[in-house]
């Protein structure tokens, strides 16, 4: 399966479409790294557990995407997007959509 | 009375240790952006034509950056006057070369000397109690064109 936020792949044709796949999932932080954040918030510097916790869940939306695109026959993802919305406090909903499509 | 040591010393812990990280922080960015230079990365959305065919894969890079205390007060100072926020400007560029870095990091780490069709997203994720920005989320992605081996 490829995976690509191009709308082409250099030297291959695209043989077939078939829409829209995404996937989402909702996320949030457990207490101890809110606390570990809410120091950072004082000093300044990264939220390493943000980071990871952010890594791991947009890992998770593509994916899901992937078995979407899966399910419907395809062999590729283009034109893959990634959008971060907070739906509650301190919960963030990390979603990714794109073009299904068969390549030669 | 007790609350103005409290800010006082808050605001001083901010000052001082958010300017250190701060330096330690550019510091690493600059030697890394020097390591990283010859890993291309271009904004245009469809490579030249004469581009061989390589093997595509999609790069991302993210980075969550808290602001330190000091820095959100004067921004709070600076709202009532209005003008330029320093002390943001200076905690996007960080997040944004920073999640570049990771980004390049991963494509070299493919073997992939260009990445193309960078897009850069920016989101604001933990709103604290007064709805200040706190930290943000910068994520870096493209398509790393890895070249095929014959």
């Amino acid at each position: 399966m490829i995976v690509s936020n191009m709308e082409i792949i250099p030297g291959k044709r695209v043989k077939d479409h078939f829409g829209l796949v995404q996937g989402s999932t909702v996320r949030t932080k457990h207490v101890g790294r809110d606390l570990m954040a809410s120091f950072k918030n004082i000093f300044g510097g990264e939220l390493l557990g943000y980071t990871e916790l952010l890594h791991e869940a947009r890992e998770e939306a593509v994916n899901r995407m992937k078995q979407q695109a899966e399910a419907v026959g395809a062999n590729a993802v283009l034109n893959v997007r990634f959008s971060t919305s907070s739906v509650a406090q301190g919960a963030a909903e990390l979603f990714a959509y794109g073009t299904a499509v068969v390549l030669e | 009375m007790y609350d103005l040591i409290v800010l006082a010393s808050l605001l001083a812990l901010g000052y001082f240790f958010g300017q250190y990280f701060e330096k330690k922080h550019y510091k690493s960015i600059i030697k890394r952006e020097a390591k990283y230079r010859n890993v291309v990365v271009i904004a245009s959305r469809i490579p030249p034509a004469s581009e061989k065919p390589d093997a595509s894969i999609l790069v991302t890079g993210s980075v969550v950056i808290s602001v330190d205390y000091f820095k959100r007060f004067l921004a709070s100072l600076r709202t009532l006057v209005g003008g330029r926020v320093v002390s943001y400007e200076s905690l996007l560029d960080r997040a944004r070369r920073e999640a570049i870095l990771r980004m390049k990091q991963k494509a070299r780490s493919l073997g992939a000397d260009k990445v193309f069709n960078l897009k850069l997203e920016t989101a604001s994720i933990s709103k604290n109690a007064r709805g200040g920005v706190g930290s943000i989320e910068v994520l870096a992605y493209g398509t790393a064109l890895v070249p095929i081996k014959r």
